[in-house]
């Protein structure tokens, strides 16, 4: 940690007993309870935690950005000897982007569509009256030199959709640097990234913290993110602090039991096991599948053509698990959407135990459906708010033909089966993000498919829920002898449950293997660039 | 918090609630009330209110109860109103659905076909259908119906192009669900909040499109209606306020209830966004 030698003791900001009350009805009274924390001069704090921790609510206090029925009741948060929380509104704005500066999560949403770069920047300096408009534009420029975008004199007049996701961050960071804050608060800021984008933009908020001096409160969920910058942690659990100390002694010796459970939860031990498949009858063949997304073109833009697959040849065995990893844009979600048949392959062949599954369509497609199940990404758009759980897992089953009573008796074994049992009369607003999950999962299973395709099945996930789920995906594997193609932008995940696995980029294969081999022995440079990307591994590897 | 209890927390909902229930039990307490028919004269013209004891609303120029006319008139506002609606949501909602849910084509096609009915005025296109049906209820309610159904289409259409890709949707694809399963167990519930808000603001326009019709003497003539009454009163308005007055209160009380009642469903329906608004 290059930050660690100038790291003094005297706090930048400074949190006493601050407890914030939630609207009556929330599922608890207090958003966060007596936290206090110090974010002392040149340091980078992590504040971690999983969803519905608070880990975000303190900083929102501080920024005087809380949401509506949401006000802090106790406690104070001083910065250069004020208290933040009895600031008025004018007072607040004063400070941020001035003295405080601050970075979210998803810069596509925080950024003005409609307006050029260059002048959302300048736009800061604007907002506290600094420098002319000449010199904004230069100030902006050499913000963005200094972000490491590359060809910033193009850039400063690009709109952020012409951006990538990596870049917007980084005009976000400058955005949040331009006046020189003492404090910035990062919230997320690597959360939406692919795990390249993300290693670098790590390395840049480091750097810049380092050259400048500043201290940088850094939220996330992510503890491999923690390992990367951290110089202290304070871990956060339903609006309590359970551990705050340096991050090395709690990355190596957490004291509480949360904690080791969260780091534990890391899917770590980069290295999977060797295992074979049972048997090798081909269970799903694709071969040179090409699938290609046209936007028509208008009077003023001209058509476009984006190749998410091209000549994609793999197979499955049955009983196998196959990882298909890639970063965003790399065609893998494109390529699952193929197998299930949501999507339509252009040309190429996609067969399951020797039918043709490429060319079914109507009612024929309808009737084979059953064969190929998913589990979806996201827990809460993946089950109908109006149906009851149990009829949300009967309903393929009525589809193809059973009678209503079986189906329904069927679909409570299932949520036995996932864990859930005797909920199946209760609304999906009632469950969890995982216990959603693990509902899809039944739901997938309640048609006994031959194949399944899980597409980001726990990237939406906390960590320690990502954990319990790919346990009992892992459980049901064996149990039922499942055959798995398994989706994910994480390799670590994909290392815990591959037997095989595949590295796409830009609608390629670029590598196949088994997890063991592509994990240990990497061919291609970019599944390298992805292994050593992957945020906490020095640490991991310096541990083991 | 139940659904009574969020709509009850809009004040306004509720007494548009209060005065609703109030008009339909006058036009279920007319025929009891006023067992004669309304149009049966019963006393000297032009008596102002009061006037003359048992008829607090005065009589007409030909010598009718008020009173009678608006208990009776009511009936047939809330009829008019109701069944076009109905009628107009039987249209609307299944094209709607279906441009929506199968998209390209056939969405096209349909809603090329709703754009035609979409750039002739409203107001215009009901005279011409119930000039050319002959003046009845039914041609009435065909009419209103007819002209007000468009509306209905784009909202569900809109709806429907946003949850055919929500995940649950693909799912149920994937389990081997039918189109027809899937339009209607899948996402016409979802969409059921935003078509309930509209339909209690159309049955508002639907009540006063009969009054602009028998306003211009296009109304059931063997039905007395508060837009007959103002259309009637209209050349004597200096004389005699009340004739004009009365039917043109029940009328906007009716309206401003339905309002009313439209913006406390909406609330109660979409939770998150009251919460936002207050």
């Amino acid at each position: 940690m290059t930050a660690e030698a100038n790291t003094s003791r005297e706090p930048v900001l400074s949190l006493r007993n601050l407890t914030i009350a939630l609207p009556t009805g929330a599922d608890r009274d207090h958003a966060v309870e007596e936290v206090s924390y110090d974010v002392a001069r040149g340091e980078i704090l992590c504040v971690v935690g999983e969803s519905g921790s608070g880990k975000s609510m303190a900083a929102n206090a501080v920024m005087g950005l809380l949401p509506k029925g949401v006000h802090p009741v106790g406690g104070q948060a001083i910065f250069d000897g004020q208290d933040l929380l009895t600031l008025t509104e004018k007072q607040h704005r004063k400070l941020r982007g001035l003295r405080i500066g601050m970075i979210f999560q998803e810069p596509m949403t925080a950024l003005n569509p409609l307006m050029r770069v260059g002048a959302q920047i300048a736009e800061v300096f604007e907002a506290h009256g600094k420098l002319s408009g000449r010199e904004r534009q230069a100030q902006a420029l050499a913000l963005l030199t200094e972000v490491g975008i590359p060809d910033p004199e193009k850039a400063i007049r690009a709109y952020p959709f012409q951006l990538s996701g990596g870049q917007r961050q980084r005009v976000m960071i400058a955005m949040a640097l331009a006046l020189e804050p003492e404090l910035l608060i990062a919230d997320e800021p690597t959360t939406a990234l692919d795990v390249t984008t993300q290693a670098q933009i790590l390395e840049l908020i480091r750097d810049l913290q380092a050259r400048r001096g500043m201290s940088v409160m850094f939220i996330t969920h992510d503890f491999g993110v923690v390992a990367e910058v951290a110089n202290r942690v304070c871990v956060m659990r339903h609006g309590r602090i359970v551990e705050l100390g340096e991050a090395e002694e709690v990355l190596k010796h957490p004291q509480n039991d949360y904690t080791r459970a969260l780091i534990e939860a890391i899917p770590s031990n980069v290295i999977p096991e060797a295992r074979g498949a049972e048997t090798d009858t081909a269970l799903l063949e694709v071969a040179g599948l090409n699938k290609v997304f046209r936007s028509k073109g208008g009077l003023f833009k001209p058509a476009r053509e984006v190749h998410a697959l091209q000549d994609v040849s793999f197979s499955l065995v049955k009983g196998e698990t196959i990882g298909i990893v890639g970063e965003s844009g790399s065609g893998k979600s494109t390529l699952g959407r193929c197998v299930v048949r949501l999507e339509r392959p252009d040309s190429g062949t996609l067969s399951l135990s020797g039918t043709d599954f490429m060319h079914l369509k109507g009612e024929g497609l309808r009737r084979e459906r059953h064969r190929v199940q998913m589990i979806f990404q996201d827990p809460y758009a993946s089950l109908n708010p109006r149906h009851r759980v149990g009829y949300a897992i009967a309903q393929g089953p009525i589809a193809n033909g059973v009678p209503k009573a079986k189906a329904m008796t069927q679909a409570n074994d299932l949520l036995d089966l996932v864990g859930l049992g005797g909920t199946a009369d209760r609304f999906p607003h009632e469950f969890s993000g995982g216990q959603r999950q693990r509902i899809g999962i039944a739901r997938a299973l309640a048609l006994n498919p031959e194949l399944i395709v899980a597409d980001e099945a726990v990237s939406a996930l906390d960590v320690s829920i990502q954990a319990q789920i790919l346990e009992l995906l892992e459980d049901l594997k064996q149990k039922l002898s499942l055959s798995l193609l398994f989706i994910t932008h994480d390799l670590r995940v994909a290392a815990q449950i591959c037997d095989r696995i595949i590295v796409m980029q830009h609608g390629r294969i670029v590598e196949q293997g088994s997890a063991r081999d592509v994990f240990l022995a990497p061919q291609a440079t970019y599944t390298r660039q992805l292994l050593d990307a992957i945020p906490g591994r020095e640490h991991e590897l310096a541990d083991a | 918090m139940s659904f009574f209890a969020r709509f009850a927390q809009n004040r306004g909902a509720l007494v548009g609630l209060i005065i609703l229930l109030a008009i339909i039990l006058m036009a279920i307490l007319a025929p009891l009330i006023f067992p004669e028919s309304p149009w049966r004269m019963v006393q000297r013209p032009f008596l102002a209110p009061m006037e003359v004891e048992g008829f607090w609303l005065g009589t007409d120029t030909m010598g009718r109860n008020v009173a009678a006319g608006i208990m009776h008139g009511a009936w047939v506002s809330l009829l008019i109103g109701l069944v076009s609606t109905t009628v107009a949501l039987a249209i609307g909602v299944p094209l709607g659905a279906i441009a929506g849910y199968y998209g390209g084509l056939i969405d096209d096609a349909l809603m090329r076909f709703t754009e035609f009915f979409q750039t002739i005025p409203n107001f215009a296109l009901a005279i011409v259908l119930v000039a050319i049906m002959q003046p009845s209820i039914t041609s009435i309610v065909l009419a209103i119906a007819l002209v007000s159904w468009p509306p209905v289409a784009r909202l569900v259409r809109a709806e429907f192009m946003s949850l055919r890709n929500r995940e649950y949707v693909e799912a149920a694809r994937l389990v081997g669900q039918t189109n027809t399963t899937i339009i209607l167990r899948q996402i016409l519930p979802n969409t059921l909040s935003p078509i309930i808000v509209l339909a209690s603001l159309m049955v508002a326009t639907a009540i006063l499109l009969e009054s602009a019709l028998s306003f211009l003497g296009l109304g059931d003539p063997n039905v007395m209606s508060w837009g007959y009454m103002i259309g009637a009163a209209r050349t004597v308005i200096r004389q005699a306020w009340w004739l004009s007055f009365f039917p043109g209160l029940a009328i906007l009380l009716t309206v401003l209830a339905l309002n009313l009642v439209g913006e406390g469903l909406d609330d109660a329906l979409n939770p998150k966004l009251s919460r936002e608004r207050s």
